[in-house]
């Protein structure tokens, strides 16, 4: 099953791009910075384009549920309409206010925007396909996400703007209730594959459809459903959007920026979205197994199926206020999904697990 | 954390803010994420209205009153062509005022499809705005098929109306509101029962009727809070006492109320389209009216029951084509009073006083003329 046609022999590539930069007659550590660096390019290259796509596609999306077209001048259906949006970003004048915290202010969207890509360096994106597959894989990620939140908090500070300020510490609050959830519903699965390694969870999900953790009933869906609840609020996306609320904050932490430091954190926010949403594939849904296609094509389908579920909830559900958001995350998610934990641990030790 | 020192700060919501629904500005003195007292300043919409009434004809005057109230322009027509039909005691034919009927209860229609949608954009869901408007696009559409405008239509004249309807409008209307009336099924199934919204409407803004009824508020508001009040039953205008309608009312005076109301308001102003398209007459739509008419020497006061509550004219009569003064009365400016009262002291949310300002469904041209 696992078995897939003109796949990309990363490692192939890899090795091609060493030999050529030994033969230049390079000296070892060059050569190891250069094929990270070639590659980390490709990586970004990869996602930026993906971010664009995903920007364009939640334009599509909210236009057909809201019974109109969305983008349709730019190209066929306005593909290219994200690609003008940023040219257009890039032209204009970057406003700075005076009473900026000046460092401060400029390094809050350079950190978000890094922090949402570190998380592509253990990301699966197929069989053989991952930069680098560290044995604390899947901790490195929830480790890595997190930064978001202080870039977050660094723009409402710098900002000098009580909106700013306050959509700052909102963020700051939900990330960290939501992590916990986050946390706790990811342990069930690290629970059952014993390992914390990204591709070592792909593989105990190979073989067969219901080897995938969604299926493994009861402890699988539950903890797909915490996960994406926890992880919606993770990517800051309705109904959990309230860093950002726009009828309240009007724009939150991102009032003051404008031109491409604004897009930075808009970019950022979309690459965050498809990281919660191939978190939850390398998960939940089996990662890149699966038949026939190529394994990465199956991961990039499986991820935009998470990414889509993730559109419709934005577009279908009002906001929640900012003390129903923590009490849901304390009083509701947190006991369902130590509960969980602890069925999933009984099962698992107990025996009764296929 | 004993040594904590928090203190509360100020916030200047608005003149520009996406949730104001126009330019409104409100000094919210804020703990943290809470409201502890809020203060509306008022004038940033002020054009002087009442004042430019001064130095016009009558006639002239009813194309002022459009930019008086926008969202209901038909209402703020009536409303002045009301008045200075019993200062001068003019006629008004039969036809013409089933046409105002059939206009008016479409304008509350849309008036409160906006409000279905800007309440839920409020709130954060984006998409029941797109839906709301879709459906008063049918209505906007009848009303440029009749007078040429989309959103001030100087419609309703002195006297009577200004165009007959065409062949085509009595199938379409109907059309129309057999659409809405589906729709609204649909609009309650996609909000009534969401627990996200529930919990943002459910005991928020709660607006006691006595309070109520001290602030002057009137229209779906004060409705909500339990009070029958309506003047189209109440204090009967145009042709209100031979429809059969009712007047919705409920309880709670909550959000979640005030946005039911409204919905239901809907339903009752599809019957009363109904019947009035039933039994419209043929005939004049028009009555005699000179292009300059005087007036008597005197005042009047009217008042009509629009989407946003008691809306009224006064006018003062010097005997001269031109009124010697003229003053409004719309029902935002009492609702916009009320809302510290609401949220003074209860502790409530930032989200939440955006979601009591969207459920008043207060309007600024009305407030500041």
């Amino acid at each position: 099953m696992s078995e897939s046609l003109g796949m990309l022999e990363l490692a192939r590539v890899f090795g091609w791009l060493h030999e050529l930069l030994v033969d230049t007659g390079l000296g070892e550590p060059w050569v190891t910075i250069i094929t990270y660096a070639v590659l980390a390019v490709v990586v970004f290259g990869v996602l930026a384009v993906l971010a664009l796509f995903l920007v364009w596609w939640e334009r599509k999306i909210a236009g057909h549920i809201q019974q109109r077209f969305g983008p349709m001048r730019n190209g066929w259906h306005g593909w290219y309409q994200t690609i003008m949006d940023g040219l257009k970003l890039l032209q204009k004048e970057d406003v700075i206010i005076a009473t900026r915290d000046k460092p401060v202010f400029f390094w809050a969207p350079v950190i978000c925007f890094v922090a949402a890509f570190l998380a592509y360096v253990v990301m699966p994106f197929g069989k053989d396909l991952i930069v680098a597959d560290l044995n604390i894989g899947i901790l490195y990620i929830l480790a890595v996400t997190t930064f978001t939140v202080i870039s977050l908090l660094m723009a409402g500070w710098a900002s000098h703007n009580k909106y700013a300020l306050l959509g700052g510490m909102r963020s700051a609050a939900q990330v960290v209730s939501y992590e916990v959830p986050m946390v706790v519903s990811i342990l069930v699965i690290v629970l059952f594959v014993g390992s914390l390694s990204m591709q070592d969870i792909v593989t105990a999900q190979s073989g067969n459809i219901f080897n995938w953790f969604i299926f493994r009933v009861p402890f699988g869906p539950i903890a797909f459903a915490t996960y994406i609840i926890a992880a919606t609020a993770e990517a800051n996306r309705t109904p959990f959007d309230i860093p950002e609320a726009e009828q309240e904050l009007v724009a939150g932490f991102n009032i003051e920026y404008s031109g491409m430091k604004f897009a930075m954190f808009f970019l950022a926010e979309f690459i965050n979205l498809f990281t919660v949403s191939a978190i939850a594939v390398t998960l939940f849904f089996g990662g890149w197994n699966g038949a026939i296609l190529p394994s990465w094509l199956w991961f990039l389908l499986k991820t935009c199926g998470v990414v889509l579920l993730l559109m419709l909830f934005r577009w279908t559900y009002p906001r929640l206020r900012v003390d129903q958001l923590m009490r849901f995350s304390w009083k509701f998610l947190v006991p369902v999904t130590f509960a969980n934990l602890i069925i999933g641990a009984i099962i698992k030790y107990a025996g009764w697990y296929w | 954390m004993p040594d904590l020192r928090t203190q509360e700060y100020m916030v200047n919501m608005g003149p520009h803010h996406p949730s104001t629904h126009g330019v409104c500005r409100l000094i919210l003195t804020m703990d943290g994420e809470k409201v502890v007292d809020i203060e509306p300043v008022i004038g940033y919409l002020h054009r002087s209205l009442e004042k430019v009434c001064e130095n016009r004809t009558y006639a002239q005057c009813i194309p002022i009153m459009d930019r008086f109230e926008y969202v209901t322009s038909m209402s703020t027509n009536q409303v002045f062509s009301l008045a200075a039909e019993r200062l001068a005691e003019i006629e008004v034919p039969e036809r013409a005022e089933y046409l105002r009927v059939i206009m008016l209860e479409l304008n509350r229609i849309a008036s409160h499809l906006l409000f279905y949608g800007t309440t839920a954009m409020d709130c954060g869901a984006l998409t029941p705005f797109l839906y709301g408007l879709r459906e008063r696009e049918l209505i906007i559409d009848l009303f440029e098929m009749t007078c040429g405008q989309r959103l001030t239509y100087n419609y309703i004249w002195v006297g009577g109306v200004s165009k007959d309807i065409p062949p085509e409008f009595e199938p379409k209307c109907r059309e129309a509101i057999k659409i809405i009336g589906e729709k609204l099924d649909d609009y309650q199934g996609l909000l009534n029962e969401n627990p996200i919204w529930l919990a943002r409407m459910k005991d928020v803004g709660i607006l006691d009727p006595d309070l109520a009824i001290a602030w002057g508020v009137s229209g779906p508001v004060l409705r909500a809070s339990g009070v029958k009040y309506d003047l189209r039953k109440d204090d009967p205008y145009s042709i209100y006492d031979k429809f059969d309608f009712d007047i919705p009312t409920l309880e709670a005076g909550d959000n979640f109320d005030r946005y039911l109301l409204r919905i239901e308001e809907i339903k009752q102003s599809i019957r009363i389209i109904e019947q009035a398209l039933d039994g419209l007459p043929e005939g004049p739509i028009r009555g005699k009216v000179k292009a300059n008419f005087k007036p008597p020497e005197g005042e009047v006061y009217c008042r009509i029951e629009n989407s946003r509550g008691e809306m009224g004219v006064y006018i003062r009569s010097d005997g001269s084509k031109k009124p010697l003064r003229v003053k409004m009365r719309g029902g935002s400016f009492n609702q916009l009073q009320v809302l510290p009262e609401i949220v003074r002291g209860k502790g409530y949310y930032i989200a939440d006083l955006v979601a009591i300002f969207a459920t008043l469904d207060i309007i600024l041209p009305e407030v500041d003329r």
